[in-house]
């Protein structure tokens, strides 16, 4: 059933979620969080947008095909970031306390935390999180097939 | 000077192509296979390239996302922080069976599912090449906790490819075997836990130097062995072996042999190195030889009534994982007497590590022959097979050789490996060796049942042919490497085991390679 | 503390029982996410020092923390059972699409 109110509300909520799990993949080295959690997020609020307006609507918007090409665009990113570090050793952090992007110097104990830190633990934040928000909505387009409407 | 990123690149390129062949299969189809096939075949040449650094300079370290993957304590550690491989002997005799499974395996499907749709194929290939991935990073890694993230890689891996045929008895099959690889890691984990609490560290160097036999160590030792035992196929866990071995395609059949072939290697690991200098030895060597008595008696006899000849050969190797345990066990018994182990123990050691790669390659030909079969007959029930030595000369050949090798018929490697482990148990205690015996004989006896119904008698089948190119090649490589086994085992036996046995005895050397000096 | 690890055996004892006398595909999926939320806090637990707070350094209150090292093992665990559940319910769909029911009676022997 598709009722009014809970379209109504959908329409506020869900661009508030994705904002949410993005601020949860940028700011996993500081605070809680990080790729997995981030692209869960994200992919509920692709779930309630599934659920409020109904199978149709949702796959003029959510595209399998764009979807399977995001996650292999997500893990061939992660992977690459791993082999550039190749020469000390793989997954060597080269961008940290470097000065190029996400470069400064991590500061020790207490502090107000800084974006800018730890190297290429975000930019792997963000590959995750692309694969991960897509895995999880292709593996609910996928379920959702079976439904008996 | 060796090259110091051999053994990251041998799992990092398949999990590079495993990652690219979704993308290169929807834009460039014909391309996909050769990339495959390219990047299977490098690896193989890593693999040997890095067993030839073993054999020459030791153990071989690395450490991730170091300045230098060679150094394990950075200046002022004691303790290893960062997940390191630690590669010896017998890590490298796996991966050397890991690399000729995975393109026999890759050759064969080819022309196998040649009629299933292009973009299933895509599919299948990636999670062909995670299993691979699993696989070599179980046996590369010196981390427990490693060590279970490649173990579940390697089960979710598998289990989707057991029910790549979308039909209700391979689902279940699936099912079956995702549910007993979960609560099996599950298991794994558990023990883990209790690892850290106890010791603060994961590496499995770092934990056998500080271990002390405790209550909390036993409970973790019996959680591990459960868990890796139900993995491995032997009794009275073994409820999901014929399920999964008879329903799945053939070449994912010869994977899942040795995938259970890294739980057992994994077992061995934690037997010898982790709990090799404090616990006592000669119970759990003996733990290990009743779950191999149990498995061979128990697989041979159910397997005699079988009608299904993938589920017959399934229950077969079962017991030969007995065997394997039976000779190991042996040699895990008597490691802390010295004269007993290099009387007989050694030898029993020998023993079991050379029919692991024999198993292989006879069990894997087998299972290959029974693929080759269904392919033409569509069929997988004995009673209606007859006459397949007429139509199917090749096949018929690969299977007689690889009866021959599983029963033990000298000149075949088979016998070698079976002279090895009668010899050494004998001498240890002559009641196993005759229930050894004994089970090779009715091993024999089930053979000659599945040849007669299958490949002999009246023609009844009059329009098949034999089977396409790149099946008989790649049961051809499984062949004349059988032949090749057979009329040099003491030169094999030499190279490879050798190295590996000495590499699992010697406890400390493990210990040192990455705590540095002697404790 | 003992009150914890002995709600985990309760826990894990109650998912076996699950796994291995429920007739019904999704109850054994149920069985198996009860156990490995048991591991899962399990495995949180044994980072606890007493009177510590979370292990992040951005604006933390005080210097004295619990162990990072097992929430990042219960992170990989979690992230793994997302996986392992999702292939068994798949797996649970395709066997009621060929055989109409769910119940684990309708073929060969089922542990």
């Amino acid at each position: 059933m598709k009722s009014k109110i809970v379209q109504t509300v959908a329409n506020i909520v869900i661009p508030f979620i994705v904002v949410f799990g993005v601020y949860l993949v940028i700011h996993g080295h500081l605070t809680p969080g990080g790729g997995f959690q981030g692209g869960a997020v994200i992919a509920s609020g692709f779930a309630l947008l599934l659920i409020s307006f109904g199978i149709p609507a949702t796959k003029r918007k959510l595209v399998e095909t764009k979807l399977s090409a995001l996650e292999a665009f997500g893990l061939i990113l992660f992977i690459t970031f791993a082999f550039l570090g190749l020469g000390n050793s793989f997954f060597y952090n080269f961008l940290a306390n470097s000065g190029l992007i996400f470069g400064d110097p991590v500061p020790h104990g207490i502090n107000l935390g800084n974006l800018n830190t730890a190297g290429t633990l975000p930019l792997m934040s963000i590959a995750v999180g692309l694969e991960v928000l897509a895995g999880l909505s292709i593996i609910l387009l996928v379920f959702s097939r079976g439904e008996r409407e | 000077m060796m090259f110091p990123h051999t053994s990251v690149l041998i799992i990092a390129i398949p999990l590079l192509t495993a990652f690219i062949t979704p993308v290169v299969g929807k834009v460039i189809r014909p391309l996909r296979n050769v990339i495959i096939f390219l990047s299977l075949l490098l690896t193989f040449g890593l693999v040997i390239s890095l067993a030839w650094d073993v054999y020459s300079f030791g153990h071989v370290v690395y450490t991730f996302g170091a300045e230098n993957p060679g150094i394990t304590l950075p200046s002022g550690y004691s303790l290893p922080i960062r997940v390191i491989f630690n590669i010896d002997g017998m890590s490298v005799f796996m991966a050397l069976m890991i690399a000729i499974v995975s393109l026999v395996a890759f050759v064969y499907s080819i022309d196998f599912l040649k009629k299933e749709r292009q973009d299933k194929m895509d599919k299948y290939y990636t999670l062909l090449l995670l299993m691979c991935v699993g696989m070599y990073g179980m046996v590369f890694t010196g981390d427990l906790f490693n060590l279970f993230v490649f173990f579940e890689i390697l089960s979710i891996a598998s289990s989707a490819l057991v029910a790549f045929r979308t039909s209700g008895e391979a689902s279940e099959a699936g099912f079956k075997y995702i549910v007993i690889s979960s609560i099996a890691a599950l298991f794994i984990l558990f023990a883990i836990g209790i690892f850290y609490s106890q010791y603060n560290a994961l590496n499995i160097a770092a934990i056998a130097a500080n271990l002390n036999f405790g209550v909390l160590d036993k409970l973790a030792l019996s959680l591990l062995l459960v868990g890796l035992a139900m993995k491995a196929g032997t009794i009275p866990m073994h409820m999901w072996v014929p399920d999964a071995y008879g329903e799945s395609p053939a070449p994912i059949t010869l994977m899942l042999l040795i995938a259970t072939q890294a739980s057992l290697y994994a077992l061995f690991r934690i037997s010898f190195s982790l709990f090799g200098l404090h616990a006592n030895l000669a119970l759990l060597g003996w733990i290990l030889i009743i779950f191999g008595l149990l498995s061979m008696f128990v697989g041979v006899t159910l397997a005699i009534p079988q009608k299904d000849i993938k589920r017959l050969m399934a229950y077969h190797s079962i017991s030969q994982t007995g065997y394997m345990l039976l000779g190991v066990g042996v040699g895990l018994a008597v490691l802390n007497d010295p004269t007993a182990f290099s009387n007989y123990g050694f030898k029993a050691m020998e023993g079991g590590i050379f029919h692991m790669i024999n198993y292989i390659l006879y069990k894997g030909l087998l299972f290959l022959t029974a693929g080759a079969i269904f392919y033409r007959l569509k069929t997988k029930n004995l009673d209606e097979m007859g006459g397949l030595a007429h139509r199917m000369p090749f096949t018929t050949l690969f299977f007689i050789i690889g009866a021959l090798a599983i029963a033990g018929i000298p000149p075949f490697n088979g016998f070698a490996s079976k002279l090895l482990i009668y010899e050494s148990v004998y001498a240890f205690n002559p009641f196993l060796s005759v229930i050894a015996m004994l089970v090779s004989v009715l091993t024999l006896a089930s053979f000659v049942k599945v040849f007669q119904s299958a490949f002999m008698g009246p023609d009844i089948n009059k329009s098949v042919k034999e089977v396409p190119i790149w099946m008989l090649v790649g049961m051809g490589i499984l062949t004349l490497l059988i032949v090749l086994f057979s009329l040099f085992p003491g030169l094999v036996v030499d190279t490879i085991i050798k190295p590996a046995v000495i590499a699992l005895a010697e406890r400390q050397a493990y210990i040192s390679a990455v705590l540095g000096g002697v404790l | 503390m003992n009150f914890v690890y002995l709600s985990i055996v309760v826990l894990i004892a109650l998912g076996l029982y699950a796994v291995l006398t429920k007739k019904n595909l999704i109850k054994i999926v149920i069985g198996i996410s009860i156990i490995e939320s048991a591991v899962n806090l399990f495995l949180v637990v044994l980072g606890y020092v007493e009177g510590g707070v979370a292990p992040i350094y951005t604006l933390a209150p005080s210097e004295k923390m619990v162990l990072p090292t097992p929430q990042a093992l219960t992170l990989t665990s979690i992230v793994i059972g997302v996986a392992v559940t999702a292939l068994m319910l798949a797996l649970a769909v395709n066997y009621f699409n060929k055989y109409g029911s769910l119940d684990v009676r309708s073929r060969r022997l089922m542990k």
